[in-house]
């Protein structure tokens, strides 16, 4: 399987996600510079990882999603791709319109990094089909600007279309319906403001990340 | 033309200059200084860059080992930890600039340790903060601390590096001068490490980084002075990060020095572009040139004195091979940051600066750094404390609840869940435990990491006090299974013009250096900060200890979570000593009687026990003894473990008392390891098993629920 991580001068977690796609896969995702042109050919997913991308001073993600890689991501997803946008990346697939709403400071105001327990509120998709049907997982979420919002019309579409793929089971940052992370309409691109490459080997004190890397690589090898 | 001003008393008084330190600069130039070499001579010989209070006691330190690639002197201190690879640390304060404006001091330190460490060629893989605020009720402390957490987090999430650690305190001799120690430590190949001497005469000195504003002007100036009521007035003195460039600016001075382009490298901290050009030449017997309007800037009409007293942050010099300068600048383009040649290496011993074709400066590079006055300063021996007066019996279960509530003792989460402690995905072991953990990327190895100081001991007992910081930053690292390498202190005191302030010092010094030389734990960089006073009234004596073990393999850690069943054995004997303990100051009152003597030869001896019986298998979870004595230490475990325990020991003493070489072990094996503890001589007491949900202790019993919740509402309680 063909993956690739897309690197901005602020990512800080490319390297987190590449070793956790190249465990999951058996192969070393090509790790692809923010000012590329084109994205490498025959890619079977994209992985945009969390950090602060361009600084993120202002509007997190705003400035990276304008890169010159971006406009291949989108035709990517477009195209039917499968993308997946984690913590900044979920910020920056909002700001290139790849997915709805928008990711405001967390209610408190404050920088959280700690692990939160998450539903898997669908098992419709190639990122959550591995979970157990209602699964309770734990993940580390480290975020400043995770509280996700959309319109009613727009949150009550995402809820009617089975599209939140993940809650909070005890929202740390207000966010509308307790959403952690969405899916596009075909299902094929993510954006969650949890880490699942953080608690993907036993060493770092959990593995209910894995379950996302294992599964997405069985779904996009048997499609 | 802009005007320079005419040297007058007053001016050179402003520039922390004395009178005698003066009449050395016209000895040495044999003329009056320009405008701009005062301000050169004023950033190279105050306290924060020469040390010159310091220095003949930091000498007696112990720096070296088979261990140590390279000791103090350089940015950081470079540890072997074997296959090729080695650690680099440092810790530096930023006490001064974190109490003028919180958030950018607190930040712009942590952006510091962090340059000081990938200068030297290594990749940052984590970082502490040690932290000390006044009396949690102080108007100004919540807005301090608050402000610190935020700027540390600020920088240190955006730049990508986990927080493992650190220490908080609060007690009212802190109320006028906060203390911010940033810590950092990286990974660097040892074949691949990277030195600040210059070598070869005409090479070019280029500027890479962030553009020089006029933030920071004088800086290291103000960071070597009381504070009084002008405090306000300091504010423009205090640097403004931009974690982003620094990120940036780690990622691009790696890439290049992977190029071969690098010869020599400095960053730009305290005293900005005068320090690293002067330490570059100085170190390489060169003279440096500098021609000022090759100098990036983002402020105009930028004045020659400006420019070279800026202390912007993100900045770095280096000398370049000429031959690579394309290749280099290719490196810098790729991360959008400046890169500019502003001058090259000279033969003779000279420190020119010229700014559009006027020299503004000239001076003799070696007298710079190589002359910087250095003072045996008077110093009085503190006397012995007063003995501890009688302690009357304590409920000890209301005891111990005081203390899990208090700020002092409380959990530290309120301050790591604002830090990213996990980003690099390699922290085996988080914040919360004895000692921070963190994997070498790709290995099965790991390094683990404790920030360790007791201030009132040090204030009651320099010598104890100053023993016991590295005592318990080696007992920090046994109990989470690594073996204790080597150590970086930030000393931070009063006034040193004070001969106790400075009896305080020496005294504190000779503690650390039998500490260090008796458990092999050698200081491999360090920072001082004196003139932590207002108004005359000084800080508790407060030199902290960083220090950084190796686990071989990361599966030999250790934490303090026991699970029920276990059985929990005190190793090192009974509490006794109540002086100037977390009890007389938190329940009591009292800061009375002297600090805990420290046994050194029993620590080693007790730490080396604790390693062997985790080798042998019989450790399933370790707990080092502080502050609280037994009783803190044992609620610590239980919190963790969510279960209790009955305990048998009674009396004031032998739960509270703070005597120094011990470990709460929990085991499955408590009758083998006691035999073993009495093969080696070493006092070993069973508590008794881990079950049910309550403490029971001096005849109550605390629910556990009720124990975390006491410990756990603690700081939220004060922050709220």
């Amino acid at each position: 399987m063909k993956t690739a991580v897309i690197v901005f001068p602020g990512s800080n977690c490319d390297r987190d996600m590449a070793v956790a796609l190249e465990r999951a896969t058996g192969q070393k995702p090509a790790m692809v510079w923010h000012k590329e042109a084109a994205l490498p050919a025959g890619l079977d997913l994209i992985a945009i990882p969390g950090g602060f991308s361009f600084g993120d001073y202002l509007r997190c993600g705003a400035i990276a999603a304008r890169s010159p890689i971006m406009a291949d991501v989108v035709k990517f997803a477009q195209g039917g791709g499968h993308v997946l946008g984690v913590c900044n990346g979920f910020q920056v697939l909002i700001e290139a319109g790849l997915l709805p709403g928008a990711l405001m400071r967390n209610a408190g105001l404050k920088y959280i990094c700690k692990d939160v327990v998450l539903n898997v509120t669908t098992r419709n998709s190639p990122y959550t089909s591995a979970y157990a049907a209602g699964a309770q997982i734990t993940i580390p979420i480290a975020h400043h600007d995770g509280n996700y919002n959309a319109s009613a019309d727009t949150l009550k579409e995402l809820a009617n279309e089975d599209r939140i793929a993940f809650t909070y089971a005890d929202n740390p940052n207000g966010a509308a319906r307790d959403i952690a992370g969405i899916l596009s309409p075909n299902r094929r691109v993510l954006g969650m403001m949890p880490h699942p490459e953080r608690l993907n080997d036993a060493a770092l004190g959990g593995t209910d990340g894995q379950a996302l890397f294992t599964g997405l690589t069985a779904a996009l090898a048997s499609a | 033309m802009i005007q320079e001003p005419a040297l007058t008393d007053d001016l050179i008084a402003a520039h922390g200059l004395k009178p005698d330190e003066y009449a050395r600069i016209l000895e040495i130039i044999g003329r009056e200084p320009t405008f701009t070499e005062l301000g050169i001579f004023s950033a190279m010989w105050n306290e924060h860059c020469s040390y010159k209070s310091s220095k003949k006691w930091l000498r007696t330190l112990p720096t070296e080992g088979p261990q140590v690639i390279c000791g103090p002197g350089e940015n950081a201190g470079i540890v072997d930890i074997g296959d090729g690879q080695a650690v680099v640390f440092k810790m530096e304060s930023h006490n001064h600039p974190s109490y003028i404006e919180p958030y950018q001091g607190a930040a712009t330190g942590v952006g510091g340790i962090l340059r000081d460490v990938f200068t030297m060629g290594a990749r940052p893989i984590a970082t502490m903060n040690a932290l000390s605020f006044g009396a949690p009720d102080h108007p100004k402390t919540k807005r301090l601390l608050a402000g610190v957490v935020e700027g540390i987090g600020g920088y240190g999430n955006c730049f990508g590096v986990p927080n493992v650690g650190g220490e908080l305190r609060f007690h009212s001799a802190y109320n006028g001068n906060c203390l911010v120690n940033a810590f950092a430590a990286g990974l660097a190949d040892t074949d691949k490490i990277f030195y600040s001497a210059a070598s070869g005469v005409g090479m070019p000195v280029v500027y890479l980084g962030a553009k020089t504003g006029r933030d920071g002007v004088g800086g290291a100036t103000m960071a070597s002075a009381e504070f009084d009521d002008t405090i306000e007035d300091k504010r423009p003195t205090v640097q403004v990060g931009d974690p982003f460039t620094e990120k940036r600016l780690m990622e691009a001075t790696l890439e290049l020095m992977a190029t071969g382009a690098v010869i020599s490298i400095q960053d730009m901290g305290a005293a900005g572009l005068t320090c690293s050009a002067v330490e570059m030449g100085d170190k390489g017997d060169l003279g440096v040139r500098l021609d000022l309007e090759n100098v990036p800037v983002r402020e105009e009409g930028m004045t020659a004195y400006e420019m070279m007293l800026s202390e912007s942050q993100e900045r770095m010099l280096m000398v370049l091979r000429p031959e690579k300068e394309a290749e280099a600048k290719a490196v810098f383009d790729k991360w959008d940051l400046d890169f500019a040649i502003v001058g090259e290496t000279i033969a003779e011993d000279r420190f020119l600066i010229m700014h559009h074709g006027e020299v503004k400066a000239d001076l003799p590079l070696k007298a710079l750094s190589g002359t910087a006055p250095e003072y045996d300063r008077p110093w009085v021996e503190t006397p012995a404390a007063a003995p501890l007066g009688d302690v009357a019996e304590v409920d000890a279960g209301a005891a111990l609840l005081t203390l899990l509530a208090s700020p002092n003792y409380g959990s530290r989460a309120w301050v790591w869940e604002q830090y990213d402690t996990m980003v690099m995905a390699d922290t085996v072991v988080r914040p919360g435990s004895d000692a921070g953990v963190v994997r070498v990327h790709g290995t099965d190895k790991a390094l683990a990491f404790t920030a360790d100081v007791t201030p009132r001991y040090c204030f009651a007992n320099p010598v104890e006090g100053g023993k016991q910081a590295v005592a318990e930053a080696y007992r920090n690292l046994i109990a989470t299974g690594a073996k204790p390498l080597a150590t970086t202190d930030n000393l931070n005191f009063g006034n040193p013009e004070k001969p106790e302030i400075m009896g305080q010092l020496v005294g504190c010094i000779k503690g650390i250096g039998a500490a260090c030389s008796a458990l092999d734990m050698p200081i491999v960089s360090g920072n001082v900060s004196l003139y932590n006073e207002t108004d005359g009234s000084g800080i508790l004596p407060t030199p902290t200890i960083g220090a950084v073990g190796l686990l071989e393999d990361v599966s030999d850690r250790i934490t303090m979570r026991a699970q029920a069943g276990q059985t929990l054995v005190l190793i090192g004997g009974a509490g006794t000593h109540l002086g100037q303990s977390a009890l007389l100051a938190e329940v009591l009152g009292r800061a009375e009687g002297d600090a805990p003597a420290v046994d050194l030869e029993t620590e080693r001896r007790n730490g080396a026990f604790v390693l062997a019986a985790r080798d042998a298998g019989l450790v399933a979870a370790c707990h080092d003894l502080g502050d609280g004595g037994l009783a803190l230490g044992l609620a610590e475990m239980l919190i963790a473990a969510d279960a209790g325990l009955a305990l048998d020991i009674t009396g004031t003493a032998a739960l509270f008392g703070e005597d120094q070489g011990r470990y709460l072990v929990a085991t499955q094996d408590a009758a083998l390891l006691c035999a073993r503890a009495a093969e080696h001589g070493i006092t070993a007491e069973v508590l008794g098993v881990v079950e049910g949900d309550a403490l029971s202790i001096g005849g109550a019993s605390l629910p556990v629920s009720a124990m975390r919740e006491a410990y756990q509402t603690a700081l939220p309680r004060l922050m709220a």
